[in-house]
């Protein structure tokens, strides 16, 4: 099997439980983001695959040789820290070469090198400025640099873009996620922000509490999350408490026509904002009053009281039917839309 | 903060006072000394004003001479076994846990409150022959029989050494804690075992720290006075001894002045040519 292995990691930081029975494969040439909210131990899962922490439990395999033993300085892989930790008193091309300097490569080899990853991270000509003469933004590619140095087999990022400004953040997802296309470095990315590990990656791992909640493809994990944590952390999604046994599913504001529940006849109903219709109120299933709108400019969206629930909608301004706050509206929630989840600890 | 230049008499009001003690307990009495140095010196009485470079010319000896070598090579070998244990123990200790820091710098600080006669009397009795640490040695089979440590070049550097130490530790320390503990991880993660990262990595971000606790140290063990007597034979004794010998037992104040403002000298040229050598790497 080629490719990174993780069989029943577990991190135990004395009490405290960082990671928690983690087995992952990631294959060959992906790309994925560790994703969940801080304190989940998706970083403490990064820094033991870097080798920077040992697991308290369970093995770590690279292409089916066990790597647990191997310290990091023989891993041989490239990581991006969140602070960067670019060497404050070497410059940009001293940092970058400094991997190559370490592993004894020439002096006319390393600067050819240099010269060819400061083209790669579209940053040519500035080996010999010092760190503290680049933006945020050239720092982060000096650093993708300096980790690319010696084509690792492993390329890790820690919270690589969360220093920089949205719309340069934007840029940077492009760009690493073209980078990673064209080097096919297996890059494993730790991240909180959903948009992020969305419009990124390959394969998506969403952690809570040390462990995995659901691995999968973002578009599938968007459409079909396994767990209400899940759905409601990529993405927003209304959870509502649906009752029923027949053909009919009833939530506190109305009916979802068409949706049939468990035997038990009690679930969590999980439906995405822009799912939810909103038409005139007479012939709707579920009636709802407008409590707050919220501009977004591209989209507007309208938050609503139906019986007990809160529900968000996602419409365009275009569809939007010039509702105000106040108004009665009808919502429809269509059931193919709707992912449901099994009622816990009620 | 107002930045305007002072104008009035009264804006220079704030600074008085520091600028009034500084005046009177270091300017006036250093002027002095600096005076007393080219006084001439009155036999059987005290000295008497006068322009003389006698008291400089004296130092021209072969003896003054050794003395300054002497005294300038301890000053060195001092500050050096200081950073060599000061830095790696300083680095381990900002990677503690909190109460574990603050208790090893109490101890620190405990040493600093000790008396230095009572630390050279202290060490003077642990390496000596009959009651000192040698006898420790022999009773677990170390040591075939009790040696005399003190008098002698080792005893007098590990006085000084052992009372530098909390100086070195406390000027290391704010320098290090500071540092980004990402940098010595970046440096494994790419490729550098943890001894040459801390080489090619930590030591370098820190360098500026490193050398103004050499200098701290250097002009501190230059200065001392006791330890080399209590501890050494006449052969390790320094320039601030024959100081306090010419002023104190020879009655001549006119030459232990001129002594005193040659090793003022010696410090401030060091100070010059440590600030000198860092300003040529580039500036970060």
């Amino acid at each position: 099997m080629t490719g990174l292995e993780l069989i029943d990691i577990s991190k135990q930081f004395g009490p405290v439980t960082a990671v928690e029975d983690v087995n992952l494969s990631v294959p060959a040439g992906s790309f994925i983001c560790l994703l969940g909210p801080s304190g989940c131990g998706k970083t403490t899962l990064l820094r033991i695959i870097a080798g920077l922490e040992d697991p308290t439990r369970g093995e770590i395999r690279l292409n089916g040789a066990r790597l647990n033993d191997r310290p990091a300085h023989k891993r041989d892989f490239g990581m991006v820290f969140q602070s960067l930790a670019l060497f404050p008193h070497l410059t940009v091309g001293e940092n970058i070469a400094y991997p190559l300097k370490i592993r004894g490569r020439p002096a006319a080899q390393r600067q050819a090198r240099v010269r060819e990853l400061l083209d790669l991270v579209r940053l040519p000509g500035v080996e010999g400025r010092a760190i503290t003469q680049l933006s945020g933004g050239q720092r982060q590619r000096v650093a993708i640099a300096r980790a690319l140095a010696v084509s690792p087999q492993l390329f890790l990022l820690d919270e690589p873009l969360s220093a920089l400004d949205a719309k340069l953040r934007e840029a940077m997802q492009v760009e690493l996620r073209q980078l990673q296309q064209r080097l096919g470095v297996t890059t494993i990315v730790v991240t909180h922000d959903q948009r992020e590990a969305m419009s990124m990656s390959d394969l998506i791992v969403v952690m809570s509490n040390g462990r995995i909640q659901q691995v999968a493809r973002p578009i599938e994990m968007y459409r079909k999350p396994a767990n209400p944590f899940v759905a409601d952390f990529l993405g927003q999604a209304n959870l509502l408490r649906a009752r029923g046994r027949g053909a009919d599913a009833e939530i506190s504001g109305g009916k979802i026509p068409g949706l049939r529940l468990p035997s038990n006849g009690r679930a969590i109903v999980s439906i995405r904002p822009e799912d939810v219709a909103i038409g005139p109120s007479d012939a709707a299933p579920i009636r709802a009053t407008v409590s707050f709108i919220r501009e977004m400019g591209a989209s507007v969206e309208i938050h609503l009281d139906a019986g007990d629930d809160r529900i968000i909608a996602v419409a365009s301004p275009q569809s939007c039917p010039g509702c105000a706050v106040g108004d009665t509206v009808g919502l429809t929630i269509p059931a193919s839309a709707c992912v449901l989840f099994a009622e816990t600890g009620t | 903060m107002r930045r305007s230049r002072p104008e009035k008499w009264s804006d220079y009001l704030p600074i008085a006072y520091p600028a009034a003690m500084l005046t009177a307990f270091f300017v006036v009495p250093f002027g002095i000394m600096v005076a007393v140095s080219f006084f001439e010196r009155v036999q059987g009485g005290f000295y008497q004003p006068a322009f003389t470079l006698s008291n400089y010319a004296r130092f021209l000896s072969v003896f003054f001479g050794e003395v300054l070598v002497f005294s300038l090579a301890l000053a060195g070998a001092v500050s050096a076994i200081c950073l060599i244990v000061g830095v790696p123990f300083t680095y381990r200790l900002t990677r503690l846990a909190r109460r574990y820091q603050v208790a090893w710098l109490i101890v620190l600080l405990g040493v600093l409150s000790l008396s230095e006669v009572i630390i050279g009397f202290a060490w003077s009795t642990l390496l000596s022959r009959t009651a000192g640490l040698s006898n420790l040695f022999v009773a677990i089979g170390l040591m075939e029989s009790p040696q005399a440590w003190s008098p002698g070049l080792g005893a007098v550097l590990t006085g000084l050494v052992y009372q530098a130490f909390p100086y070195t530790v406390l000027v290391l320390y704010p320098s290090f804690s500071r540092l980004n503990p990402a940098l010595m991880e970046a440096a494994r993660t790419l490729g550098a075992s943890p001894l040459r990262g801390f080489l090619t990595v930590v030591l370098p971000a820190v360098r500026r720290t490193l050398v103004a606790t050499f200098i701290i140290v250097f002009i501190f063990a230059l200065g001392a006075y006791l330890l080399p007597q209590i501890l050494g034979r006449p052969r390790h004794w320094t320039l601030s001894v024959l100081v306090t010998d010419q002023a104190i037992y020879q009655s001549n104040m006119p030459f232990a002045a001129a002594m005193a403002v040659f090793l003022v000298l010696a410090s401030l040229l060091l100070v010059a040519l440590a600030q000198l050598a860092d300003r040529k790497e580039p500036a970060l």
